[in-house]
């Protein structure tokens, strides 16, 4: 059984305008395999998808379904899943509308009632199975962004499918419901599905996936087992560049200001989402907060930026009290935040990307350090090269980007402010491992120029490498604060478990 | 946690706010106006007089909640009541012009679908180019009024469900049973069959999918141009019985027929918590919608400011009353969740 091919495309093209995003792409899915599909942000990966789904017309190429006489017919996501193909889309594909157990059974099946009580109890065994947080009858808009992309694997998973595809499925899981999806995906393997899945998480890959493929600029660069291809070797791949230029991009001197003086300082702070906490930073400092997910990261620099309920505690901006309970005052008082939850935060689809980074900007002036319109263009264009923002021009509307160099454009518009006080709360997610090194320097770059950084990622090596201090949280406390020699993977984890007391 | 029961969604939440507010409304109309107030028969008046506007009303629901919008529905009523009459008093067969009415109907609803869902473009446009056509072949049939002399006709129009216990008892002592129309039963079961469409069937459901989220629908392999199609074809039926319906109530054609209907019957769709944008709304609601517009005029009329602009302008303030309520009340919600 491994040995056989499900799914085979043959030299796909596909044009957009100003932009070859594929170009004969050969493409092979065996049976009860996990495949991943991997490229830099804008490599073509979910172009390839769209093209296999229906959702986009392909320019030339073929498509061979095994159980399929001759060339696969899929002219709409309708007709993809009816012969056998279920996706997770990189952007969330249901409707907020309905509840959950509707956007699970909808468009699927060919009755002409619908069996509402049938499908709120399935869908009810099946979210408790998986452990979803969600009730069957809910309407979708009122679960949290995870929540509703759990629920979009749910539904796929649910299909009696040959092929799985799931497009960055795991960007806003905690480890636990990673954990959750994976050993699905075991099963689904061991059931002979040929699964699909992108991720720009290198770890994840090399634990769950059999085989690899590469694009890069939407080409094919080739197809390996995972044993012959170690991490370094498909991060070169995927960039292409050589090792020796990898390892120069890796050379990081760590950053270590805490002699200036105190920019922001809170004492007590407490919000609605949040326990009272103390917390300061130096100008130029780097420090990060760390913990699981749920540990009350996010929601202390929520806290801090006054995007949540403000329930008590001093503040102290540039060593004056202040009152900072909404974001329009801690923006005032020149703190920028680039929130966690990015799919919700505005891009404007119509206007171009480089309207798009200069419009925060815009919004601020005054708040932050100012800049001439010329100039913030000039910042602008030098983002979207720094950032390695992919796009056919800077004029092109932001909608058309993929989905990754969508999330850099908000970046840089964050960046762009140039803040006395900048969070970050996951801002390499969904983002390729080459621009992920490039974000890390110029957060160290910025910090050159004095400007205090709060960082959030939810991987510890890439806090290692730019915070000169980490604050380490468990169930909303915080347990730890590391610095120096301290900054190390070991310590931290043990930290995180508690082993012992700091 | 089976027996917990669930927060109501956008849709029941805004159509238990129209139907309390209407109650209320009629209500206070009760203890204030008095008068034709206190009697069944002014609801059933309400009723006989606008049940063409329920039914088109429904028929605009279901486009409105595809993501849609029809403004030819006034139209091509007014088309079909001109049409039918002008038939049947050619000595036409009564079972002929109920198909004349549906097929008049149809093939708008047709044409409309078929421009806005295969050819896409705006559905405004498409729908006011029909609205142009509908009048001007109204025109075009008989400038004049037409009063309906079929006699088959004229005699289902008196029939009357009549209900006395509903009835009440007039000056000279007589007692005047409840009378409602048959046209009110059939709105009444275009409301009905709408309803259990847009609840139970398939069909129904994608219709709410496809105004949720376009893109969604598409990718949760709903057949996004067919689904649209189907919205303006369902309101293009609905306008061709409403105008059968008109003719049975007025029992003559005009060129002026229906003038404004399509307004109104947006304006009910919006009040029974019908949102603009799709997705959200109930034919229900829309019932309730029409009756608290309709209501509303007969209460500005009876306390006396008869002038026809007071009646304009109280369609616009409840209107923009309802509009308001209801961004507030979603805005709301969407905050709470954010925070959740
Ligand atoms: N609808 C569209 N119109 C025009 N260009 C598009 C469209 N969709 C994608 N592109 C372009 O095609 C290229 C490939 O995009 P694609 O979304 O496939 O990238 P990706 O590999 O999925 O990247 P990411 O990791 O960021 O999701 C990009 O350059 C993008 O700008
Ligand atoms: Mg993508």
């Amino acid at each position: 059984m491994p040995n056989e091919t499900v799914l085979t495309m043959r030299g796909i093209c596909k044009q957009f305008p100003g932009v070859r995003a594929l170009h004969n792409v050969d493409f092979s899915l065996r049976k009860g395999e996990i495949h991943a599909l991997m490229g830099e942000n804008g490599a073509g990966k979910s172009t390839l998808i769209k093209v296999l789904t229906g959702v986009y017309g392909k320019d030339a190429g073929s498509i061979h379904l095994d159980g399929v006489e001759g060339e696969a017919n899929i002219h709409s996501p309708q007709d993809a899943q009816n012969i056998g193909i279920a996706t997770v889309y990189q952007e969330i594909t249901l409707c907020p509308n309905l509840t959950v157990a509707e956007n699970m059974y909808i468009g699927r099946g060919a009755s002409f009632l619908v069996r509402r009580k049938e499908y709120e109890k399935k869908a009810g065994q099946i979210l408790e199975n998986l452990g979803i947080p969600a009730r069957p009858r809910q309407q979708l808009a009122s679960c949290s962004l995870a929540v509703q992309q759990m629920v979009a694997i749910a539904r796929a998973v649910d299909m009696q499918c040959k092929v799985l595809i799931l497009d960055e499925p795991t960007s806003s899981l905690d480890d636990k419901e990673v954990q959750m999806l994976f050993s699905l995906m075991r099963d689904l393997k061991a059931r002979g599905v040929g699964i699909i899945f992108v991720t720009h998480f290198l770890e994840q890959v090399y634990e769950v996936c059999d085989r690899i493929t590469v694009l890069r600029n939407g080409e094919l660069v080739g197809a390996y087992r995972i044993e012959e291809l170690p991490q370094v070797q498909l991060v070169a791949k995927m960039m292409g560049k050589d090792l020796d230029e990898l390892n120069s991009m890796n050379a990081f001197e760590r950053w270590n200001r805490t002699d200036g003086p105190v920019v922001y300082e809170a004492r007590q702070l407490s919000s609605s989402e949040s326990r009272p906490f103390d917390f300061q930073i130096h100008r130029g400092e780097v420090n990060g907060f760390t913990g699981l997910l749920g540990s009350g990261r996010s929601e202390s620099v929520r806290a801090i930026f006054g995007a949540d309920h403000v329930t008590g505690g001093q503040v102290k901006v540039d060593g004056k009290p202040v009152r900072i309970t909404r974001p329009i005052e801690a923006m005032k008082h020149g703190i920028g935040y680039l929130p966690e939850d990015r799919k919700r935060d505005g891009i404007i689809a119509d206007l171009s990307v480089r309207e798009n980074i200069i419009l925060a900007l815009q919004v601020m002036k005054g708040f932050f350090r100012p800049l001439s319109r010329a100039e913030a263009e000039k910042f602008a264009d030098e983002y979207i090269q720094a950032l390695n923002i992919k796009t056919a021009s800077k004029d092109t509307p932001i909608g058309s980007l993929s989905g990754g160099n969508q999330q850099k454009v908000i970046l840089a518009r964050w960046l762009l402010t140039h803040p006395d006080y900048l969070i970050l709360d996951e801002p390499t997610r969904g983002i390729d491992v080459g621009t992920k090194l490039e974000i890390q320097k110029l957060v160290l770059k910025l910090a050159e120029d004095n400007v205090s950084i709060t960082f959030i990622s939810s991987e510890i090596e890439e806090m290692l490498r730019t915070c000169s201090r980490l604050i380490v949280m468990r169930d909303r406390n915080i347990v730890g604060e590391l610095t120096g020699d301290d900054l190390t993977q070991t310590r931290v984890m043990q930290t995180i478990a508690g082993g012992e007391a700091s | 946690m089976k027996t917990r029961r669930e927060p109501l969604t956008d849709t029941q939440l805004l159509m238990t706010i129209t139907i309390c507010i209407f109650i209320a409304m009629y209500a206070l109309a009760m203890i204030f106006l008095g008068g034709g107030f206190l009697r069944a028969q002014q609801i059933f008046d309400l009723l006989n007089d606008n049940a063409p506007l329920i039914i088109v009303a429904c028929g605009l629901t279901v486009v409105m909640i595809g993501g849609g919008i029809d403004i030819s529905v006034g139209g091509v009523t007014s088309l079909v009541v001109m049409s039918c009459v002008l038939y049947l008093n050619a000595d036409g067969n009564l079972f002929v012009s109920m198909l004349l009415a549906l097929g008049i109907g149809l093939a708008f609803g047709a044409v409309h679908g078929l421009l806005v869902s295969y050819l896409e473009i705006q559905p405004f446009i498409v729908t006011l180019a029909g609205m142009f056509f509908a009048r001007g072949m109204t025109t075009i049939l008989s400038v004049n009024p037409q009063k309906l002399t079929h006699e088959g006709l004229n005699a289902i129009r008196s029939i009357k469900l009549e209900i006395p216990w509903l009835g009440y008892v007039a000056k000279n002592g007589n007692l005047i049973p409840g009378r409602i129309e048959l046209g009110v039963l059939i709105a009444l079961l275009c409301v009905i069959v709408i309803f259990l469409v847009l609840k139970y069937l398939r069909l129904g459901r994608n219709f709410y999918a496809l105004g949720g989220n376009q893109q969604s629908a598409l990718m949760l392999g709903i057949n996004v141009k067919k689904t649209r199609f189907m919205t303006y074809l369902i309101s293009g039926l609905l306008s061709g019985i409403a105008g059968f319906v008109f003719m049975m109530h007025t029992g003559a054609g005009n060129a002026t027929n229906a003038a404004g209907a399509e307004m109104n019957a947006i304006a009910s769709s919006i009040i029974g918590g019908t949102l603009l944008s799709g997705g959200v709304g109930n034919v229900i609601g829309t019932f309730f919608g029409t009756l608290t517009l309709t209501t509303i005029k007969k209460i500005v009329v009876t306390s006396g400011l008869k002038d026809p602009w007071w009646q304009s302008i109280t369609t616009g303030a409840m209107l923009l009353f309802f509009i308001v309520l209801q961004s507030i009340v979603l805005s709301r919600r969407g905050k709470s969740r954010a925070k959740g």
